[in-house]
């Protein structure tokens, strides 16, 4: 433990490594909320996104916090629900049998642009009858604007854009433009002011529950924006983080600690150890890795854990064998390596304690390159399309953006904010890693 | 793993010996070479079949194959207008008729064990045959075409992005070894983590910016559509195109190649026999050349071999980014669809090209590393 406080003191000495721990253990800290707030099975749920689990947010919407932003003044997504507003909704019976229920939905709309889309959701309960609903908006300059009359089933939903009927009342404009269009500019600028929606109905039992929802959809939304299915991408950016820390540092052990270990016994030994890994290496090396694996991810499975497993494996017995063997067969001829023989050491002692040492400030590079390279690896192959049929990950993230044109689009929040988490989780790592290396090989530090 | 056993040498005859000692190196030497030819042959051999085991799915492919074949000839039998006046238990002998005659000439009726064989020999005597689905540009099935299609645009783009940061961080990496602790130096270090992103990864970032942003530079591909008729327009053309793809390589891999190269430099640079070089007061220019780069040279030797091995095989992430129509993109696609001969022929020339490369490394290397003897008796030292 001292000796761990000793390293971490050593290390705190080194600029890079200090930002490097910060980001890994900012990393870390995202990784621990999103597990504590939302369990795996949950976040799986949500990203495959069945049914209507995303019917409330915006498509392809901006992280709305670019309304901090001087000269940007993009509407908000704004969900008015009679279930999280109960006063919005009066009931008053007026007559004997009927009820009129009458929801209103004042707000303030000072954006300087139109929303993306406008819905109007109403569920009913417990009746017998269809209940009348007719709707309308008014204005801030004080125009009533019929919307809609229908009698309604349980659950209805008005898309107002694709009202035909509406459109042509209001000039040829879609409702999200036409609603809140300025009629006195020559310009097409939205009219900032109170709005109101205002919806009556006529229920016709007793214990009968009309909820009505209004959603204008923002050009931006949430922390992270939304993708293409109106998911939000906070839930994958959350939870690719863990994701991506196991994957990671689960593939760079396994990956050099076989390496290295192998490497080293072959060149120790030589003999038929020495050139029946070789021979293994050889035919490694023939096969083509990344190909394989593409085919065992569209042919078998796709499972990211599966995928990794035999990219570790297929990676033991590769190139790096070989240069290390290059190295090693060096160090090996090496004088001390002599004298230590004539002394008498133990192949192992020699192995672990002469020959491993020796070459460590190179591996230490790699190992550190590794962490990240198994991150990225997960995006690879997301990009690839071969990314976990379940898991919500960053990689997946930049896989559909890239698959739904987000640069040719200018949905650059949608590359950019998995990209930048990538980096964190690369650099953090590889700073990181770059200052232990002066740390755990004295003769580096003077490098 | 003891070759020759050479007397040893008897102190009386030292003419006899040097004569002796010059044959059997050479005698080691082609002993050596024979071996690593038969060795290398082998695990080609085994690759290639390990290869056509899993592209075919260990024979499920075929399966596949077959119901292809049997839809085909029943779509035919069905629509075919000589066929109509016949009953539907005779159309369905017709239609088995046909399936067993497609099957016999592609011999699918053979087990696969026999089969998967048979393709080994084909491919192992490079005869590639014919692609299932993918056509070469001038709609050629012949799996050579597709692949000589593909080849020139991915030695294009790899070896122009590898090759031009191989040497770029051999001689800086030397430079900054020199001038140690200088700004550059630093800068350099402070810059290897960048390295830990892959190219396809920085390829978006160009894209972002010089395609997207800034309108400069072409999204992907490898040349505007139409091509342009005149020579020099498409050369103009690929190396627009050609850009953003090989900075993508290049700023991948700079920092760490060239931080790699000067830490190894600087390893070597402070061994004793350096000391004692300085000590003697050689020039620099001397101590560098005998003392600094000649051990260094092997490992120098097997990076660029593995570099050039890895042209071979593209990237396929950034093909696929760069929409770039290269090996990688091609394998991509066979792999997808699958198409098994296109597979397999990648693969064969893949591991020909390395077993060649493993060949020659493994001479060059006895060559310029006189500590790396062969056929010594390895494991105990000499």
């Amino acid at each position: 433990m001292s000796r761990f406080a000793a390293t971490i003191k050593q290390l705190s000495q080194y600029p890079s490594a200090v930002l490097g721990m910060f980001f890994i253990l900012m990393l870390v800290g995202l990784a621990i909320y999103a597990m504590a707030t939302m369990p795996l099975s949950q976040a799986i749920d949500l990203w495959r996104g069945t049914g209507d689990t995303w019917q409330y947010t915006p498509r392809n919407a901006a992280p709305a916090w670019l309304n901090l932003f001087p000269g940007i003044n993009k509407p908000v997504t704004m969900d008015f629900d009679t279930r999280k507003l109960p006063e919005s909704r009066t009931v008053e019976e007026v007559a004997p049998g009927m009820w009129e229920v009458r929801v209103s939905f004042p707000f303030d709309f000072t954006y300087d642009d139109f929303p993306t889309e406008v819905n109007v959701f109403t569920t009913v309960s417990n009746t017998t009858a269809r209940p009348f609903l007719s709707m309308k908006w008014i204005t801030p300059d004080g125009r009533e604007i019929p919307l809609v009359d229908a009698n309604l089933r349980s659950s209805e939903s008005f898309r107002l854009d694709q009202d035909s009927r509406l459109t042509r009342r209001l000039g040829g404009q879609p409702a999200r433009i036409g609603l809140f269009a300025d009629p006195n500019s020559d310009k097409l600028v939205p009219l900032k002011g109170r709005y109101e929606l205002v919806a009556e109905a006529v229920l016709f039992d007793a214990d009968a529950e009309l909820d009505v929802r209004l959603v204008v959809y923002g050009q931006l939304h949430g922390l992270a924006g939304t993708d293409h299915r109106r998911r939000d991408l906070t839930i994958a950016l959350l939870w690719g983080t863990p994701i991506a820390l196991a994957m990671g540092l689960m593939g760079a052990i396994g990956a050099t600690v076989t390496t290295m270990a192998i490497a080293a016994i072959g060149t120790w030994f030589g003999g038929w150890v020495d050139n029946l890994i070789q021979r293994i290496t050889e035919i490694n090396m023939m096969l083509p890795a990344f190909p394989l694996l593409i085919m065992v991810g569209t042919l078998v499975d796709r499972s990211l854990l599966l995928l990794t497993a035999i990219w570790v494996a297929l990676g033991i017995f590769s190139g790096s064998i070989k240069s290390y063997r290059a190295m090693f067969l060096q160090v090996k001829e090496s004088p001390y390596i002599e004298a230590a023989k004539a002394y008498g050491a133990s192949n192992m002692r020699i192995i672990l304690q002469y020959m491993m040492p020796r070459i460590l400030p190179v591996l230490v590079p790699t190992f550190v390159n590794l962490v990240p390279s198994f991150v990225f690896f997960e995006a690879t192959i997301s990009v690839l399309g071969l990314g976990d049929p379940l898991l919500p990950t960053w990689g997946k993230v930049l896989s559909e953006a890239e698959a739904q044109g987000a640069l040719h689009n200018g949905y650059y929040y949608w590359v950019l904010a998995p990209s930048l988490l990538l980096v964190f989780a690369g650099m953090g790592f590889a700073l990181l890693g770059f200052a232990l290396d002066r740390v755990f090989n004295p003769r580096l530090r003077s490098l | 793993m003891a070759v020759t056993n050479v007397p040893a040498p008897s102190l009386g005859a030292p003419a006899v010996a040097r004569r002796r000692a010059k044959t059997s190196a050479l005698v080691r030497v082609l002993q050596y070479t024979g071996t690593r030819i038969v060795a290398i042959g082998v695990a080609v051999v085994i690759a290639v079949y390990l290869t056509i085991l899993i592209a075919n799915m260990g024979g499920y492919v075929d399966q596949m194959r077959i119901a292809a074949i049997r839809e085909g000839v029943s779509m035919f039998v069905y629509q075919a207008e000589q066929y109509r006046n016949l009953s539907g238990e005779q159309k369905r002998q017709l239609i088995e008729e046909m399936v067993q005659v497609q099957i016999q000439a592609l011999k699918l009726d053979q087990p696969f064990f026999i089969r998967s064989f048979r393709y080994l020999w084909n491919g192992l005597t490079l005869n590639l045959g014919y692609a299932e689905q993918l056509t070469s540009d001038r709609g050629s099935r012949q799996v050579q075409h597709i692949l000589l299609d593909r080849l020139g645009p991915t030695l294009l783009l790899q070896a122009s992005g590898s090759l031009l940061t191989f040497f770029a961080a051999l001689f800086v990496g030397l430079a900054l070894s020199r001038g140690y602790g200088s700004l550059l130096d630093r800068i350099v270090v402070a810059l290897a983590p960048s390295s830990s992103a892959p190219a396809w990864f920085y390829g978006i970032f160009l894209i972002l910016i010089f395609a997207a942003v800034l309108g400069w530079l072409p999204f992907g591909g490898m040349v505007k559509t139409p091509p342009p008729a005149n020579k020099w327009e498409y050369f103009l053309s690929v190396l627009e195109h050609l850009i953003l793809p090989v900075s993508a390589v290049f700023i991948s891999n700079i920092f760490a190649a060239t931080f790699a190269q000067r830490t190894f430099f600087l390893i070597y640079s402070s061994e004793d026999y350096v000391e004692m070089a300085k000590a003697k007061g050689l020039p620099d220019r001397a101590i560098e050349r005998r003392y600094i780069l000649r051990p260094t040279l092997p490992p120098i030797v097997t990076n660029l071999a593995l570099t050039l091995i890895t042209l071979w095989t593209g990237s396929v992430t950034l093909e696929t980014v760069f929409n770039w129509p290269g090996l990688g993109q091609l394998f991509w696609t066979a792999s997808r669809l699958p198409d098994t001969p296109v597979i397999v022929a990648n693969t064969i020339i893949y591991a020909y090209l390395l077993a060649i490369t493993v060949l020659i490394l493994d001479i060059v290397y006895a060559i310029v590393d006189p500590r790396v003897k062969v056929g010594g008796t390895e494991g105990q030292g000499q």
